[in-house]
């Protein structure tokens, strides 16, 4: 723990909490993703909950949230219920999406969480036109956008970059750098591997951070929130991070040493923060199992939630292509509105 | 009820300063639209009136500034976007086509993109091939996206403000050929801009046209009366969802069509037009639907071999002639 944060320890029992949520919600989608309850892609955030975990924790409602298809992590520490997020991967109506996304795109207004998007890259230019559209209206809210360091290689990541730092954007780009863009390793896809360093190029603030320690990402998005909220100005926070599972539920992992995995598994954000807390005796055996049997109870009740949802009738396909008929808006011109 | 005379250019001109005056939310944002005054000069005089804030000039980056106006308009403004030409919108259409067109129906209808994007297309200034063509059917392609059309100098005055009613995001194709050509315009839209018009009444053939064809369409009606051959003209102005009330209702009293789409003709909305009247009017029918569309090639810079490749008036008169003597 490099960054003594106020080291309560109620909040760090809340943050290990947040973490093994989404790390046994994911374990049981998995399970589930065998039975074929979930179909469709499944791309787990196993090894990076400390992420998503300390950077909500620094978050206000009314803050705009961006993400892409690993964001099971991101919905659940932003706030959306276990249920809709499970309705949603199974496919139905009690869904937050209503079904019509999946895993990959989890979508909650009243949360202003904006997906769930999976093109790679394509939340960040969106982000930035959120962030325009708080400074624009004076909302005194930040949009924050989560990707993978590959997306560091696409197009729109430059120019959304350009474009927040040459706009002032009140936005925290936060790139979960998990070191393989699907099976692509950081260096054979990257010129300069040290992405803050790419992005500070920009003319931001542009920090590394241990993504595997909750606290540190916490701190450093603390830190982070707190200038742009003060200056209104674009930061960025490259969070160094693994991913312990495949990239998505289709992957044979031939791409990296099954020694490599383990390493890292040894230095994961949730083992880390047990280990830390029963050293400094913030944390007995009992209270653990008391989070592990909550857990297993919430997740239960979420697969009962979905199992009971509904399927989206067929009739309602075509619904919400657009939205309902309004007026026509005809002779409308000119005073008349 | 007053008109004007404007010159196309004026005339979008005139619609977008009133979007700027109605609604504080609305933005015009694209490259080269303030200080320049738009690479056609559409948006001329409007950064010295509404300043920088209302009239962004962006960098040279498709992908990205069509998406801010994705994200300012699902953060509650109502952006009008506009990208020099059709070709360079090719670098936006994972923003469009991946972004705007999906999150209405991908979030169950929770979010909507009150987007307006415009741009030039169409051929006959010698921009070569890379700078002209008509790709309003990509876009009409897909389910999510609205496709607007104006030929008209009055659509052109109407349809932004139009469109930026419309919760939903609306693609506005402006064809370059008409900006400097002059019009009546007046202070009411033709009609509500999903719906077509027929802009010249006739019984014998209709002409189904949009954009930059529709005044080669009535050029040829025009000499077609001079033969006794009654033309109907039908401007269809939205390309998605298409009138196909009124272009079947024109078809069914005219019995002989003719679509004229400065598009390639392979996968065109020629092609998707013909194919609804083949479904729903097929009977009505005195004569095989007629089909003329641009030559399959690049759009070249020599004039000749431009034109050569375009839906001419003479191509629309000869076709016409050809279809009331065919059984």
């Amino acid at each position: 723990m490099k960054q003594k944060l106020h080291l309560d320890r109620a909040h760090l029992l809340e943050q290990l909490k947040q973490m093994l949520r989404i790390r046994r919600f994911e374990e049981k989608c998995a399970e589930l993703y065998s039975q074929e309850k979930i179909r469709g892609f499944l791309h787990l955030y196993i090894g990076e909950e400390a992420i998503a975990v300390g950077i909500m924790s620094t978050l206000k409602t009314k803050d705009n949230i961006v993400a892409t298809y690993r964001e099971h992590g991101h919905a659940l520490a932003r706030g959306l219920s276990m249920n809709s997020v499970l309705a949603e991967m199974y496919g139905r109506t009690n869904g937050c999406s209503r079904g019509r996304g999946g895993s990959m795109h989890i979508f909650d207004k009243s949360q202003n969480f904006y997906g769930g998007n999976a093109i790679v890259a394509g939340g960040l230019p969106i982000a930035v036109g959120l962030a325009m559209a708080n400074k624009y209206q004076q909302n005194q809210a930040i949009t924050v956008c989560f990707f993978g360091e590959g997306a560091v290689a696409e197009g729109e990541f430059h120019e959304a970059m350009n474009l927040a730092v040459l706009w002032q954007l009140p936005v925290l780009f936060v790139c979960e750098n998990n070191r393989y863009a699907m099976g692509t390793a950081l260096a054979l896809s990257e010129s300069e591997t040290n992405i803050a360093k790419k992005a500070s190029s920009y003319g931001m603030t542009a920090v590394q951070v241990d993504g595997m320690n909750v606290v540190d990402v916490e701190a450093a998005s603390n830190k982070a929130v707190e200038q742009i909220r003060k200056t209104n100005q674009p930061y960025f926070l490259e969070c160094q991070s693994y991913r312990f599972r495949g990239h998505s539920s289709f992957d044979g992992q031939l791409y990296r040493d099954k020694a490599e995995v383990k390493l890292w598994q040894e230095k994961g954000p949730v083992i880390r923060l047990i280990q830390w807390l029963k050293e400094n005796n913030h944390l007995v055996e009992t209270e653990l199992s008391q989070i592990e049997n909550e857990i297993k109870a919430e997740i239960q009740a979420a697969i009962t939630f979905a199992e009971q949802g509904e399927w989206e009738p067929i009739a309602d396909l075509s619904k919400d292509v657009y939205s309902p008929a309004i007026e026509a808006p005809h002779n409308v011109s000119q005073g008349e509105q | 009820m007053t008109t004007q005379t404007l010159s196309y250019r004026e005339a979008l001109r005139a619609g977008i300063e009133q979007a700027l005056v109605d609604d504080e939310r609305v933005f015009l944002m694209g490259e080269d639209v303030g200080r320049y005054g738009g690479c056609y000069g559409v948006s001329k005089g409007l950064f010295e009136r509404y300043g920088d804030k209302r009239i962004i000039d962006t960098p040279i980056c498709e992908a990205g500034f069509v998406g801010v106006g994705v994200g300012a308009a699902l953060g509650g403004m109502r952006p009008i976007i506009e990208v020099m030409t059709v070709n360079f919108s090719l670098l936006a259409m994972d923003q469009i086509v991946n972004s705007a067109a999906t999150l209405r129906h991908m979030s169950g209808g929770q979010l909507n993109v009150p987007l307006v994007i415009r741009m030039a297309c169409g051929a006959g200034l010698q921009l070569a091939a890379q700078h002209s063509h008509s790709w309003e059917n990509f876009y009409a392609h897909i389910p999510g996206l609205k496709v607007l059309s104006p030929a008209t100098h009055n659509d052109a005055r109407h349809m932004l403000i139009q469109a930026l009613a419309d919760p939903d995001p609306v693609l506005i194709f402006e064809h370059v050929m008409l900006l400097n050509t002059n019009g009546e315009v007046s202070e009411q839209s033709d009609a509500a801009m999903e719906k077509a018009i027929v802009r010249k009444q006739g019984s014998d053939v209709s002409l189904l046209t949009y954009g930059g064809s529709l005044a080669k369409a009535m050029a040829a009606a025009e000499q077609l009366q001079a033969v006794n051959i009654s033309a109907e003209v039908v401007d269809l102005r939205c390309l998605r969802p298409l009138d196909t009330k009124t272009l079947l209702a024109s078809v069914k009293k005219t019995h002989r069509a003719i679509i004229i789409d400065e598009a390639w003709l392979t996968g065109s909305l020629a092609g998707e037009i013909s194919a609804i009247i083949m479904e729903q009017a097929f009977w009505q029918l005195d004569a095989p639907v007629k089909r003329i569309a641009t030559v399959e090639v690049p759009i070249p810079y020599p004039s000749h071999l431009e034109q050569a490749a375009l839906p001419q008036v003479e191509q629309i008169v000869a076709a016409a002639k050809d279809i009331m003597v065919a059984h």
